[in-house]
């Protein structure tokens, strides 16, 4: 009861600081000042990032990387080294602090298996708008119980784990994806393969379309955010003109995705790739082959749902830019 | 029954997340290695000994079964469809029920044979032990099932009052048969939630509390040991009024090995693939086929695409290899002696996207490979992504004969041309 109590004090009381001020834009002080509005598909260049497990190798090496690229790095997160520095950054111990320290609303989590749903805990609690979780090989008994918090509460979206993270070209980058093949644009990819979707960048690249945001969805079954709920937010979005979204055997998630698309009536162009169709049935492979067992989640049945709901599905990975190129050409949408 | 289990489970999960309780990393164990695991947990097993030899065969029946008439004999093989299957050595079926007097004899003709099933392949898995049960009379038989749901996001129980081979028939005719309860992960399975699927159980003579009691111990089982299934068909009654797991599945999430180190010691290498078992021991993920172009890629979706486009270009793959994003080079080296040692390798596609994975480690292990194993075979590079340039220097610079590759569609293609000189 207490605890709710607080939270709708702190609800109140940053609604009240939110307020614009009286005075004039000129007099009126930044706190005061209208918060800057949502970003359309999760990250903007005004997210603000803080790194846990920042002291590790995985997360040195893509902080370096991200604040390389212009992310809005802030701080990060290592039990017990709090007031060190690290990277010129402020090292905290908990998420709860540096949040309140630097004003951080995203959460990036380079955090070996073991401690990885913990700290994704530790980043709902203390209220983060937004947690990545890169690593891969967490309990799935974690996770379920992950899920079960993330569904009882709305202010914390969770992306990931076991993904290669979230990247709005040219203005954050939080994840692992090399940035150099990123072009600020008009395409919005949406995957649950790290390396495949860096394909499909580099190709919609290629071929001058660029990307608006790219979001990889990750591998595990108990994951924060799935085809649905990034398809609705590109659908939303102006910048993104086009939708890019690859999938893999197994699951019922494409399927999903090409139900919401059907009812959506939209006319964005939309691009598939469903991997795995050419894989043996009955072997997994890694955590994203499914097995492909009692006829369920083929390839093939993906990618005949997908094209029912107008989706171009392309049979070869390589061909996925080319693709969209040609539907924009068709559709009149280039230059 | 995993038929059956596909089906129920691909119903009962949610369809917002994505693989299917079997399609993921985990670890299978024997049907005797299972017993012995529930039995633990205080949950009814048939009593059975495994044995390994005839000595421990005769010592087995002398010790634990010295008044039975009849035992039930099985292979230990890491595969269904053991009754139907058929020994190299002409024996048939790797499921008998024999009188005491002939266990001997039969277990003889199982040992240190190979067991070929519908579901092992061509070449069978070898019997290392069989499992002397037994052989209860069983008055009712029923399904029962802990899997994790997606949509409930937590452990959901499945139980049919109508268990055994026709299972599958039922859930297509009968589906309101299946009773499913989700169990709230914070909270722990309820009294109420265990009646729940007693009642959907329906069994007819065991008594209702002492069911109850082993529903929840196999709730245990599950959550402590890192289950992603459990499943029992058939959980039956014996005449003696109790609920008995008469055959139990139980696979284990690869996850969460680093804490399961007790059940993760169970596992039995001469099941598996011995490609697979030098490359799990490298921690690769790595799956052998049937064709003549060895892949190496980094991620699993992006080697899944390799394989397709590889199809797409006329080619064969040999493996789905992942090196995943954290590989050392040692590691990569490994990976590369794996692929050398497969005959049926023509040529060796590497195919790397780096992002967390290093283009310049990669290459490190690649001319570090090249130097302790002989290269037969061509081998195509592609390589993109983090530290490229330094990668693909370092290739330059080793005077390594590598056919380089552009993108996807290049590097398949020279790949299917390479393999077919």
């Amino acid at each position: 009861m207490a605890r709710q109590a607080s939270r709708l004090l702190r609800s109140l009381s940053s609604q009240f600081s939110h307020r614009k001020s009286p005075l004039s834009p000129l007099h009126s002080r930044s706190f005061s000042a209208a918060p800057a509005p949502q970003p359309a598909v999760f990250v903007d260049k005004n997210t603000r990032v803080i790194c846990q497990g920042i002291t590790g190798k995985n997360g040195t090496f893509h902080t370096e990387q991200a604040i390389e690229y212009g992310t809005k790095m802030v701080g990060g997160v290592t039990p017990k080294k709090g007031g060190t520095e690290h990277l010129g950054l402020p090292v905290f111990n908990s998420v709860a602090e540096a949040k309140s320290e630097t004003k951080a609303n995203a959460s990036v989590i380079y955090v070996p298996p073991p401690f990885a749903a913990a700290a994704i805990m530790e980043a709902m609690e203390a209220e983060l708008d937004l947690v990545v979780c890169i690593t891969e090989g967490i309990p799935q008994h974690d996770m379920v119980r992950v899920k079960a918090a993330l569904n009882q509460q709305s202010k914390t979206r969770l992306i990931g784990p076991n993904c290669p993270g979230i990247i709005k070209p040219g203005e954050c980058k939080i994840g692992i994806m090399p940035g150099y093949i990123h072009k600020p644009g008009r395409i919005g990819i949406v995957s649950r393969s790290g390396t495949l979707t860096y394909e499909a960048v580099f190709q919609t690249t290629a071929v001058g379309l660029g990307q608006s945001t790219c979001v990889g969805i990750g591998g595990d079954p108990f994951n924060g955010t799935n085809f649905v709920d990034c398809v609705t937010k590109f659908l939303a979005d102006p910048q993104t003109e086009g939708i890019v979204l690859i999938g893999e055997i197994g699951g019922t998630a494409e399927e999903d995705a090409a139900a919401l698309i059907k009812e959506s009536g939209t006319e964005k162009p939309i691009v598939a790739f469903i991997a795995g169709l050419t894989a043996p049935p009955g072997r997994r492979m890694g955590h994203a082959g499914a097995i492909v067992s009692g006829g369920k989640g083929t390839a093939q049945d993906k990618i005949k749902t997908l094209r029912e709901a107008g989706v171009t599905v392309v049979e070869s990975p390589a061909k996925i830019g080319v693709a969209m190129h040609d539907v924009f050409k068709q559709r009149g949408l280039l230059n | 029954m995993r038929g059956l289990m596909n089906k129920l489970v691909s119903r009962s999960l949610s369809v917002a997340g994505k693989w299917q309780q079997q399609q993921l990393r985990r670890l299978n164990i024997h049907e005797y290695q299972g017993a012995d695991l529930m039995n633990k947990y205080g949950i009814n097993v048939p009593k059975g000994v495994a044995v390994s030899s005839i000595d421990e065969v005769k010592e087995a029946v002398k010790s634990a079964f010295p008044n039975e008439n009849e035992l039930v004999v099985k292979s230990q093989i890491l595969a269904g469809g053991r009754g139907l299957g058929t020994f190299q050595n002409g024996f048939r079926g790797g499921v008998h029920i024999v009188k005491a007097d002939q266990v001997k004899d039969i277990a003889g003709k199982m040992l240190g044979q190979i067991l070929v099933t519908k579901q092992t392949g061509p070449q069978g898995k070898v019997v290392s032990k069989v499992y002397l049960c037994e052989k209860l009379s069983l008055v009712n038989e029923m399904y029962f099932a802990i899997t994790l749901d997606r949509k409930t996001a937590g452990p959901l129980i499945i139980a049919c009052s109508k268990g055994g081979t026709s299972i599958e028939d039922l859930a297509e005719k009968y589906p309101d048969m299946i009773i499913k309860v989700p169990v709230d992960v914070f909270k722990g399975i309820t009294d109420e939630d265990a009646a729940r699927v007693v009642d959907g159980l329906a069994p007819k003579v065991a008594d209702r509390n002492d069911s109850i009691e082993q529903v929840k111990k196999l709730y245990k089982l599950f959550c402590e040991r890192d289950c992603t299934l459990l499943e029992i068909n058939p959980l039956a009654e014996t005449s003696s009024n109790q609920l008995v797991a008469a055959d139990a599945k139980l696979n284990f999430d690869d996850n969460a090995a680093f804490r399961q180190k007790e059940i993760f010691a169970l596992r039995d290498p001469s099941q598996e693939d011995p490609r697979e078992v030098a490359a799990a021991k490298a921690d690769l993920n790595y799956i052998g086929l049937d064709g003549e172009i060895g892949c190496m890629v980094n991620g699993a979706g992006l080697a899944m695409a390799t394989m397709d486009i590889i199809k797409l270009h006329g080619g064969t793959p040999a493996n789905f290899l992942d090196v995943g994003g954290n590989a050392s080079e040692g590691q990569v080296v490994e990976a590369f002696k794996i692929l050398t040692s497969d005959d049926k390798v023509k040529a060796i596609l590497v195919n790397i996207f780096g992002g967390i994975m290093k283009c310049d480690v990669i290459a490190s292990g690649i001319v570090n490979a090249a130097k302790q194993v002989a290269l037969k075979v061509p081998v195509v590079v592609r390589l993109e992504g983090t530290n490229v340039d330094q990668g693909k220097r370092i290739l330059k610079e080793s005077g390594m004969t590598l056919i380089t590759a552009e993108d996807l569609d290049d590097a398949a293609e020279k790949a299917v041309k390479a393999a077919s000189k």
